[in-house]
């Protein structure tokens, strides 16, 4: 027996009702590997993240990446790369990052420059003058 | 315009919109249904564009032919007053079927539209322009996946070839010229079907064998969709289509 639906489209393609013995099941090396897809929205502007595709090449990833990614709003530009081919820091080594936030001096909001600029507006002008 | 000028160009029209019509509608029967999830989303994203190039062409039939607004003309029409051909009226089979028909219709179409582009019918001409970028994806998405199937391995390969077989007389088909046509061609309106069928049996004949598929040979176009002779499955298809919107004809969307 069919599976029955409310949606013409599933009774349209007669999946068995056999649960006991479904029609296909994926053996573990039939999934497709992951890519990352990179997005970029104005010619100049970096590429940012925006998720993963499953995709069984790259040209077919970026296939797919313009369609879950790029669908809607402003695209010029989409990257792909494979998933694995990602060099990635491991979680358990995030203390190398834990004093950071406190090194404020190296923040620019740390540096004292609009004197500095303020003064040497000031001093332009006078040679101006 | 002379008369039968402008009744061959809006009948050219016609038939272009039915054939994207039908066709997007098909493709939108794999939407929920699709192979993997990313897949689905890319193919109902065909699908919608094929229907929205539609709307557009009716638009067109309607400003500058006086025609019905285009969900009158899409939705109420009988069977006989459409001129989808046979090719886009068939089941969407399995996968391998909609992939090659997918391939052949939107290579189709690519052309159709790039010839347009230059058409001397200025309304056309802009809307085969508007055309070009979905029609460049929808390309680039078929053949990857043809190129894909044919490298996968035997059964894929054997899979995709079957496809080609069975979808190639009716995919000949949809270059079925509309009555008058020569009068278009003359006025550097349009090509003529029979010259966009000769660019497309180069350019698909020899992407199928750079592919290492085989080539259909000695195979006659199956004619009659854009005289109004249909397949058993138009009917059934536009009652699912229209079904909601003849509940109430006179509903705001």
């Amino acid at each position: 027996m069919n599976i029955l639906s409310l949606d013409p489209r599933i009774n349209r393609i007669q999946i068995d009702a056999d649960t006991e013995n479904p029609q296909a099941i994926l053996n573990e090396l039939e999934n497709w590997p992951t890519y990352e897809v990179f997005h970029q929205k104005k010619r100049g502007t970096q590429h940012e993240h925006v998720g993963i595709v499953h995709a069984p090449s790259p040209e077919l990833a970026l296939a797919f990446a313009k369609e879950q990614f790029a669908r809607r709003g402003e695209t010029v530009n989409l990257w792909v790369v494979k998933s694995e081919h990602v060099m990635a820091t491991e979680y358990a080594d995030a203390d190398v990052f834990a004093t950071t936030p406190e090194k404020t001096f190296r923040d620019p909001a740390a540096y004292s420059v609009k004197d500095k600029i303020d003064q040497w507006v000031a001093k332009q002008k006078n040679h101006a003058g | 315009m002379q008369d039968n000028t402008h009744t061959a160009l809006q009948n050219l029209i016609l038939q272009i919109a039915d054939n994207e019509l039908i066709m997007g509608h098909r493709n939108s029967e794999w939407t929920g249904i699709g192979p993997i999830i990313e897949e689905d989303i890319a193919f109902a994203s065909i699908a919608q564009d094929q229907v929205g190039q539609a709307w557009n062409l009716f638009q067109l039939l309607e400003k500058e032919f006086g025609m019905a607004d285009p969900d009158q003309v899409a939705f109420t029409r009988n069977e006989k007053d459409f001129k989808s051909s046979h090719f886009v009226e068939m089941p969407i089979g399995e996968y391998d079927f909609s992939l090659v028909r997918h391939y052949f219709f939107d290579t189709a179409q690519l052309l159709r539209f790039e010839g347009l582009s230059q058409s001397s019918f200025d309304p056309l001409a802009k809307l085969a322009r508007k055309f070009h970028g979905e029609i460049k994806y929808h390309v680039f998405h078929a053949q990857t996946w043809m190129k894909q199937l044919a490298e996968g391995n035997e059964v894929s390969k054997a899979r995709m070839q079957t496809a080609i077989h069975e979808a190639f007389a009716a995919a000949l088909g949809m270059f079925e010229s509309v009555p008058d046509e020569q009068l278009l061609i003359d006025q550097h309106i349009f090509e003529g079907e029979e010259s966009l069928k000769n660019k497309w049996m180069q350019l698909v004949g020899s992407q199928l064998i750079t592919w290492g598929y085989e080539l259909p040979s000695n195979v006659a176009p199956v004619l009659g969709g854009g005289k109004g002779y249909h397949t058993e499955y138009l009917q059934p298809l536009l009652d699912e289509m229209g079904e909601v919107f003849r509940l109430d004809p006179s509903a705001e969307w």
